[in-house]
């Protein structure tokens, strides 16, 4: 279970199980068979609370089970051996992991992430182990280089090219920093992987560190994510109580120690420089560059810095083999990517594919299709930073360099699913309001060109959208683009750049027709009442706050559009749907 | 030494040395608002961007060191499109003031406006709007005028090893405050003051003085201490209405609070203009002859009566070196005796 787990109920659910399988004394009874343990976030979220039940080596998944329903499966399935039927995830969910390749979640959902035993058990440590005692530092940059590993935090820079530089720079002490900002709105792919496997991260950046010549690391996570850090700490705890960090690591020379860096949740302090910063208890600002963070990071010293999936990918590259990592993905972008699939999608939840998946695939097959079975519209990628594909792109191969070209990105791995009711002028609007409140303020067109950019939308949204908006939305976004100092402010544009590229007729729909084609943007909209559905109960007149409705008992009711403020709480209140927008 | 071609124009700099210090080095003007030369480099307004041949994208010639064999261009319909857009929005947000504004005539901002012929804004939409109520004595702070550069900041920390100011909220409610928005409380050396590009932090007592027109330089050096630092008095219908320092002097243009703002003394009634003699509980006024020669008599009497050591002198930190240096002479040579002391030294 990770958060979204516990928030379904999942706490209850295991709290009430081992209740009754102690009642029932099938602890003892049957314990060969049968032992309970909490596992990490697995994947479908929108089916929450997940059960398995393994009864003689056979797996049964349930799905959405209550507190109140586990007396019915201890009763029936576990006591005489009867699943019950209608509580079993449908065939579809097996759809869900079909197309899924789990290298990061592999161990997700599998090991119980506060037991490092439960680790050890999949292998946990063997790679730290295999390096230790028989690689040197080249040869292990040499493996991550070829097996071809590239950032998760966005960017896609080379991984092990950035430990060789980190392990070339000059000088002493050298850091490993982990980053678990993971500010993205909607993303929540690092979080689970250090709620279900942080040894793996760990791991991973012991890996890092003597590949680079570290012997001090930070996880910088923030502080929103209450039982990432707590498991986090368990997990630095344990490790350390097996020597796996400290000094002499398993009897070698190497020290290596890692602190927890608790963020505020700035979204800015993701970016590395900025992140560093912030460590350092500084401000959290990007610099400019050069000097790179590999030469000049933090406390001004050689640092190499990984996101959270970067790392986690480790361990497993260097127990499999470069090659087999490899053997993911595309020509350049290789391996697996955790993407967090939400929006107006059947199965929406944590997954992971190799990279040049087309994104129909993930859509229809691993997503299960559009909601309510409306018609798909968009994918937004990348969060904030990202931007849209539209159904003609459909078929793009889902990797760093393709989705680039459309204007969108892998970016932190944040995919959300429109349908035919969202509008896409409000979509940019959304995004924009984000990054410019996230802003760190330091640069003229991030600072101010964002707001401009907002207010710009705001207008067209209000229904005040001037001749030229669209234009000049363009024209300051790529200027925007070209001279922001950090990523955020340089990928800011990209919502509006690839919503005007793609929905170009809807934003004109807004600015020249003044209509909302979504019916989305509700000060667009005018309301008024069928007179044939009307009863004239008058409910509508008491929730309007402008007054703008009048009749006469049970004879239909009018809105008057000069007074109507738009606000929509009539059609909410009129019970025979007889109020319609347009 | 390296080579680096400018706009076509070569030269050989030092390593180290950033693009635009050897662009400055051929006289090839780039516009900047954040950078000072003895401070770090931020790259916060993005006015000074280049193009560096096989780069992607344009650079911050203020942070990016030269590199043997550069080659770049300042001036390109990109770059000069950029730099009008973030002119724009700097002033999209600022007041227009500039009629009353103390800064006039002596604003980067304003200069740059002029430069690009920026009067029409496309990106007009909503100010920041400040009370102006910093109690403290001496800078007044205008903070919707800020460009949020952090010169200020950077001067602060890196010169005065002060940091009585610095950033914060986000995006574009940033603001430069002292400690939680309380009045400034600082040294009050106004080296700020002295760097900031607007007409953000300018000195209380400057305002409605005078500006630009009917305002004439006079270098001296200041008489508060031994440092000597040069001044610059800015003086209006022979009143001091400003005080600056040049940055090619020896206090390479930075001052103390007494340097900066402590001039009034000079326009002030009740300066003393010739020395004064006390005569039954009453002083009046006197020539220096009439003086120095009371002051000789009388020493000459104490020490015909006690011995020199009866007599000890005490110097004045407001003195230069050389002055010091004359009067321990004095006392040593001329009274005889050892008994010679500081006020710096108490
Ligand atoms: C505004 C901004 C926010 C970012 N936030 C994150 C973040 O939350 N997590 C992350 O791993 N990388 C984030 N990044 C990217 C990092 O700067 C950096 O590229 C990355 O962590 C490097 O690790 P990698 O090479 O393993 O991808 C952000 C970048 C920007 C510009
Ligand atoms: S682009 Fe935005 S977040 Fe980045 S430095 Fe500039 S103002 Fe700060
Ligand atoms: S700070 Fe400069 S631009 Fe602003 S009002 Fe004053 S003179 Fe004008
Ligand atoms: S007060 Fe002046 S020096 Fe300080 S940041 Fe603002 S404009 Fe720059
Ligand atoms: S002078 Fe270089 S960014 Fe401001």
């Amino acid at each position: 279970m990770g958060t979204g787990g516990i928030a379904a109920g999942g706490a209850d659910v295991m709290d009430v199980f081992k209740k009754r399988l102690k009642e029932k004394g099938i602890q003892s009874e049957v314990k060969k068979h049968c032992s309970m343990h909490k596992v990490g976030c697995r994947g479908l979220c929108a089916r929450d609370v997940l059960v398995d039940v393994i009864r003689y080596d056979v797996k049964t998944t349930y799905q959405f089970i209550k507190s109140d329903m586990v007396e019915r499966i201890v009763e029936e399935h576990i006591v005489r051996g009867t699943p019950v039927a209608e509580w079993l995830v449908p065939e579809d969910y097996h759809h869900f992991h079909d197309k899924q390749v789990k290298v990061v979640l592999a161990d997700c959902g599998m090991v119980d992430p506060e037991d490092i035993e439960s680790y050890f058990g999949a292998g946990g440590y063997e790679a730290l182990r295999k390096v230790l005692s028989g690689l040197t530092p080249e040869e292990t940059i040499d493996v991550i280089k070829r097996s071809g590993l590239r950032g998760r935090g966005g960017a896609g820079f080379p991984t092990g090219l950035k430990w060789e530089l980190t392990r070339k720079a000059a000088g002493n002490p050298k850091y490993v920093i982990c980053n678990a900002d993971e500010g993205d709105p909607g993303a929540f792919m690092d979080r689970s992987v250090i709620e279900g496997n942080p040894h793996a991260v760990i791991e991973g950046m012991i890996i890092a560190a003597h590949a680079i010549g570290s012997d001090h690391g930070y996880v910088y996570i923030r502080a929103e994510y209450p039982l990432a850090v707590e498991r986090l700490r368990k997990a630095l705890q344990q490790a350390r109580h097996h020597n796996l960090l400290g000094e002499n690591i398993i009897g070698t020379a190497m020290d290596f120690d890692i602190k927890v860096k608790l963020g505020a949740g700035a979204f800015v302090c993701g970016e590395s420089t900025a992140l560093m910063y912030s460590i350092e208890g500084k401000r959290g600002m990007p610099r400019v560059t050069p000097p790179r963070s590999t030469e000049a990071g933090l406390w001004k010293l050689p640092t190499c810095l990984n996101n959270v999936e970067t790392l986690a990918n480790v361990p497993s590259i260097i127990r499999n083999g470069a090659e087999w990592y490899a053997s993911f993905g595309t020509e350049k972008s290789k391996g697996t990517k955790v993407f967090a699939l939400t929006g107006k999608i059947k199965n929406s939840g944590l997954i992971e594919v190799p990279m040049g998946i087309p994104l129909r695939q993930i859509v229809y097959d691993i997503g299960g299709g559009i909601e309510n079975d409306k018609a798909f519209k968009a994918v937004q990628m990348g969060g904030p930073s990202g931007g849209c594909i539209p159904v003609e792109h459909l078929d793009v191969p889902v990797d760093f360099e393709s989705l680039t070209a459309l204007g969108a990105m892998v970016g932190s791995g944040g995919l959300v699913v429109m349908d035919e009711d969202s509008c896409m002028v409000d979509v940019a609007k959304y995004f924009l309001h984000f990054t410019q409140s996230e802003s760190c303020g330091k640069c003229t067109p991030c600072r101010i060109g964002t707001k401009r950019l907002l207010e710009i939308l705001e207008r067209i949204t209000a229904g005040d959208g001037r001749e030229g908006d669209i234009d000049l939305l363009l024209d300051l976004s790529a200027d925007i683009k070209v001279s922001s100092l950090c990523g955020l402010g340089q990928s800011a544009p990209n919502p509006i750049i690839t919503t005007i590229r793609y929905f170009r007729e809807e934003f004109e729909a807004h600015v020249t027709g003044k209509k909302c084609p979504a019916k989305v943007c509700r000060k667009l909209l005018a309301y008024s009442i069928y007179e044939e559905r009307c009863k004239g109960c008058g409910a509508c007149v008491r929730v309007c706050p402008a007054g703008a409705i009048t009749g006469e008992k049970k004879k239909p009711h009018v809105i008057n559009p000069e007074i109507c403020i738009k606000c929509g709480s009539c059609v909410e209140a009129c019970k025979f749907k007889a109020i319609g927008r347009e | 030494m390296i080579k680096v071609i400018i706009d076509g124009k070569e030269t050989r700099v030092p390593k180290g040395t950033t693009i635009l210090e050897a662009a400055r080095a051929l006289h090839i003007p780039i516009p900047t608002l954040c950078n000072h030369p003895k401070l770090s480099p931020y790259g916060g307004c993005r006015l000074c961007l280049v193009e560096v041949k096989g780069n992607r994208h344009p650079v911050t010639s203020c942070s990016v060191p030269a590199s043997d064999g550069m080659e770049v261009v300042t001036s390109t319909p990109l770059l000069e499109r950029i730099r009008k857009t973030n002119i724009e929005l700097l002033l999209s947000d600022h007041p227009n003031d500039c009629m009353v504004c103390e800064k006039a005539g002596d604003c980067t901002l304003q200069e740059l406006a002029y430069f690009y012929g920026i009067r029409e804004n496309r990106f007009a939409g909503e100010r920041r709007i400040y009370e102006k109520k910093d109690a403290n004595p001496f800078i007044e702070r205008d903070m919707e005028k800020c460009i949020l550069c952090g010169l200020c900041v950077r001067v602060c920390e890196e010169v005065e090893g002060v940091s009585a100011i610095d950033f914060a909220y986000r995006g574009f409610n940033a603001k430069i405050v002292p400690s939680f928005e309380k009045a400034l409380d600082c040294e009050f050396c106004g080296q700020c003051v002295a760097v900031c590009p607007t007409g953000a932090l300018t000195g209380k007592m400057w305002s409605y003085k005078g500006r630009q027109k009917d305002v004439r330089d006079v270098d001296t050096v200041c008489s508060y201490c031994g440092c000597g630092c040069n001044l610059t008095l800015h003086i209006r219908r022979n009143e001091v209405v400003r005080v600056s320092s040049r940055d090619d002097t020896i206090n390479e243009g930075w001052l103390c609070a007494k340097g900066r703002f402590g001039y009034s003394f000079v326009n002030s009634p009740e300066r003393l203009k010739t020395p004064l003699i006390k005569e039954k509980g009453t002083f009046r006024e006197a020539s220096w002859d009439e003086a120095l020669d009371l002051v000789a008599n009388k020493l000459k009497k104490i020490r015909a009566k006690h011995g020199a050591d009866a007599i000890a002198g005490l110097s004045s930190a407001r003195c230069t070196n050389e002055e010091n240096y004359l009067f321990q002479k004095f006392m040593r040579a001329a009274v005889g005796t050892n008994n010679i002391d500081h006020c710096a030294r108490l």
